[in-house]
């Protein structure tokens, strides 16, 4: 904005869009925190029938944890080369932020199969019912987020590059990425270790 | 001489929309008075629909074992009712109150997201039509061999189930066939664009005010705009997760409210109580918030007690998410849950009635001008109290056990919600209507209507109180000749059709007095707020440069000084000091850069009724075809040039 332009702007001195976005994030939590809690009411109760505990693996499902928290870092990574300019370390770390998302889906889309396959379906119960509804509505905030990233290492390939003001950029992108990592914790911890 | 640079019209792919007048200025705008305009008139067409559903309701219940609607046709209309009256009418309604005054209340050029602003907008329009296109292709079938199996008209194979929508009534089995599905769907959508709304406001509010707008100097309105998007914000994840279920339950063979898999009907209960009691804050609220605006500038004194009156309403929308579950002592909830929400339902007229006491002292000793605006105002309060004090009743477990599904809680909510939202909704729009158009209502057609409504509307809704004592039960669509029950429904039935008489009066004076009436001037009521404070009807630009503010209540103090007995004295430089303010309004001195129109927004919403279509008839198509739609305005929507990089490219050249 040129200084002749009278329009003060942010008396809370953060950027406005970020601001949104935190915004957002914040209703978030909500739609999380009602299928957690969801999950957590029908946990506890006695219900015949298949359960998670009779079909998963936790070895499996910690490596594919493990390989989500890692994105967090190169996501980190991609965001400090953008601050130092570095465009092209920019773009590989994004590329492999999306990379590890995609490992971890494709970890997502193999343990739903087996769980298919072992009987515990999206109809059996309640149980299987709240599991598939919950871990597939993060899943698709990852591919929402993975789409972001490949769409950012796009615009990445212009001359201009990339950079940290303007539009729906890397830093809202981050934020986004480590916001579906965090709620991935508390998932990975509700409903596989608890 | 008026100076506004239009940005380049030009983008990396499309067209940048162009138009300044005719349909397309109004499809790509995302000015946000255009955007007000246009939800108060689609709001508007809604509550016409909402109510003549309504008095089809009143027909058939006019008088004792009467046919004129069968069963399946009353249980759509009522289930229309409702939720065509809430989520399509009032929140809407309210919205356009936001989105045309929050701006200029707080001294911006727009909010903080003008495309998004018009995405809400155009989501509520699709997810509206995708709601009512039920009448066309929904099917609302009685379970094989039920009660009322029988052929169904149009007209029946709406939504049957409850604005509430009940589990396991409104599931698959209870209620075969698409309506339900079209509901479910539906409020998912207009979910969508409140939520964004939300996000909106509170970023507005936060970070678009003008220098000086402190947030203790911001007008009552704008408050109650911010707690209204907080609950929204805060309440809509939790419904629409629910209804994820409820679609789930009903297209894929989950059980989430179905007993037979070991899902609770009652969670869907908690749920949407836990969405839908903020959500009567999210009603009632913006008429709070005009009415505190209405009140001091009709009475010639400032509000009593700001800070009360604000703090009010924010313990309103805090409390009013830990008393949900007062809508359903009739379920099994044990005693001690039904003590401790009877205890916060009573808790919480506390706040309402600090804010009663506030307008009561505010009118207390003022010079009131009784014009239509502060007439309604007075109406709300009054009704508003009736309201108010019947709900309190429902606190006590034992009689709302007692009031549960009879016509006292429709008396009771009507009271609220009409008598309150209602009444303050159109005092806000016959306040506002000289800012709005630049003309003057006809006040003698203000009035009438004003009468009729206040005399159709306790004829209406006052009789349902001992109607519902006496045991009319709620949703029954006939009632025997010898329950005694046919004289004070006949009345309600007339007054129903009084309220309807006094809308007529209403849209004869706005499209008259739109056209002809006699020019308003810039601040026709010697109001308080800085929106009265630039030209009627707003510039395009709203502030010709950022206003700066000094106190509450500016443009008020820039009139006034207070003798020593604290009475207003208009100060002597008052009338030149506004023709000044005209003056400038008309013709700002500096370069203005207004928000693009967008062909993106419209776009992007128009994807999502398709999505719905596709979930419902599971057709791969339809699917394809609204990621598709969306997918194109979300890569418009990134790739179009935002304002700043056209300043940029400006300065560099």
């Amino acid at each position: 904005m040129s200084d002749s332009h009278s329009y003060p702007h942010e008396p809370t001195g953060v950027e406005t869009r970020k601001l949104g976005f935190w915004i957002f994030l914040s209703t978030e939590i909500l739609f999380f925190g009602t299928l957690i809690t969801t999950f957590m009411i029908f946990k506890g109760r006695d219900f015949p029938g298949i359960k998670l505990t009779d079909v998963y693996d936790i070895p499996f499902t910690s490596v594919s944890s493990f390989v989500l928290l890692m994105s967090s870092l190169t996501m980190v990574l991609a965001h400090n080369a953008l601050e130092n300019n570095d465009q092209e370390k920019t773009r590989v770390w994004l590329l492999s932020t999306a990379m590890l998302g995609a490992v971890f889906l494709a970890g997502q889309i193999y343990e739903f199969t087996e769980f298919y396959h072992k009987g515990f379906e999206l109809s059996s119960n309640i149980f299987s019912s709240t599991f598939y509804v919950l871990t597939g509505f993060h899943g698709l905030h990852v591919f929402i987020g993975v789409v972001l990233l490949l769409a950012l290492w796009g615009i990445g390939q212009r001359q201009k590059g990339l950079s940290l003001d303007g539009g729906m950029n890397l830093e809202f992108v981050a934020l986004y990425w480590h916001f579906v990592d965090i709620v991935w914790i508390v998932l990975f911890t509700v409903v596989y270790l608890i | 001489m008026t100076k506004i640079i239009e940005p380049k019209k030009q983008s990396n792919i499309f067209k940048r929309p162009s138009s300044e007048t005719g349909i397309w200025s109004w499809i790509t705008t995302v000015d946000h008075k255009k955007i007000g305009i246009m939800y108060g008139y689609a709001a508007f067409f809604f509550l016409l629909i909402g109510g003549i559903e309504a008095l089809l309701l009143r027909i058939q219940l006019a008088s004792p074992d009467n046919n004129f609607l069968s069963a399946a046709e009353y249980n759509a209309m009522f289930t229309m009712h409702g939720t065509t009256m809430i989520f399509l009418a009032i929140m809407p309604i309210s919205a356009a109150f936001f989105n045309y005054l929050l701006p200029l209340q707080i001294g911006a050029r727009d909010v903080a997201f003008p495309r998004l602003n018009a995405l809400s907008f155009w989501i509520f329009i699709f997810g509206g039509v995708f709601l009512y296109s039920t009448f066309l292709f929904g099917t609302a079938g009685a379970p094989q061999g039920g009660y009322l199996a029988e052929e169904v008209s149009r007209l029946g194979s709406a939504p049957n189930g409850g604005w509430f929508g009940y589990q396991p009534n409104a599931g698959f089995k209870y209620s075969p066939g698409t309506a339900m599905d079209y509901w479910a769907i539906g409020l998912q959508i207009l979910g969508i664009a409140s939520l964004v709304s939300a996000f909106n406001f509170i970023t507005t509010i936060l970070n678009m005010r003008t220098k000086g707008m402190r947030l203790m100097r911001m007008p009552v309105f704008t408050w109650m705009t911010f707690a209204v998007s907080f609950l929204l914000a805060f309440s809509l994840p939790i419904i629409a997760i629910a209804l994820f279920y409820v679609t789930f339950d009903r297209q894929f063979g989950t059980t989430f409210f179905l007993t037979e898999g070991g899902g609770d009907p009652i969670l869907w209960q908690h749920l949407f109580w836990l969405f839908g009691h903020p959500e009567v804050y999210i009603l009632i609220l913006p008429a709070f918030g005009i009415v505190s605006e209405v009140l001091p500038t009709f009475s010639r004194k400032p509000l009593f007690g700001y800070p009360a009156i604000v703090f009010a309403g924010f313990g309103i929308a805090f409390i009013g998410f830990g008393v949900w579950a007062h809508h359903m002592f009739a379920s099994a909830i044990s005693p001690v849950a039904q003590a401790g929400f009877g205890l916060s339902t009573m808790v919480i007229a506390v706040p309402t009635g600090v804010k009663i006491f506030n307008w009561l002292g505010t009118i207390w000793g003022g010079k009131l001008k009784l014009n239509t605006p502060m007439l309604f105002s007075l109406g709300f309060i009054g009704m508003f109290v009736i309201g108010g004090l019947s709900g309190v009743t429902h606190s006590i477990v034992p009689a709302d056990t007692q009031q549960t599904d009879t016509y006292y809680v429709v008396a009771h909510f009507h009271y609220v919600l009409f008598g309150g939202a209602m009444f303050g909704i159109f005092s806000g729009l016959y306040y506002w209507f000289p800012k709005v158009w630049g003309k003057m209502y006809n006040e003698a057609l203000g009035k009438i209507h004003f009468w009729l409504m206040i005399i159709g509307f306790n004829l209406t809704f006052g009789p349902m109180h001992w109607l519902g004592l006496q045991g009319q039960v709620r949703r029954t669509w006939v009632y025997a000749e010898e329950t005694n029950l046919g004289f004070w429904n006949l009345i309600v039935s007339i007054g129903a059709f009084i309220i309807a008489l006094s809308i007529l009066v209403f849209m004869a004076n706005w499209i008259y007095s739109k056209r002809k009436g006699p020019e308003a001037g810039f601040d026709p009521w010697d109001a308080r707020t800085i929106e009265w404070s630039i030209p009627s009807p707003t510039p395009v630009w709203n502030f010709s440069k950022a206003p700066e503010v000094k106190s509450l209540d500016d443009f008020w103090h820039m009139k006034y000084d207070e003798d020593e007995d604290g009475r207003p004295v208009r100060k002597e430089g008052a009338d030149a000091l506004l023709a000044e303010l005209e003056e400038e309004g008309l013709n700002p001195s500096e370069e203005i850069v207004l928000p693009n129109p967008s062909y993106f927004p419209i776009i992007l919403a128009s994807g999502l009724p398709f999505l719905g279509y596709a979930v419902i008839y599971k057709m791969l198509p339809l699917a394809i075809l609204g990621t598709l739609l969306i997918l194109i305005g979300s890569f418009g929507w990134g790739t179009e040039p935002l304002e700043e990089e056209f300043m940029e490219d400006l300065e560099n050249e």
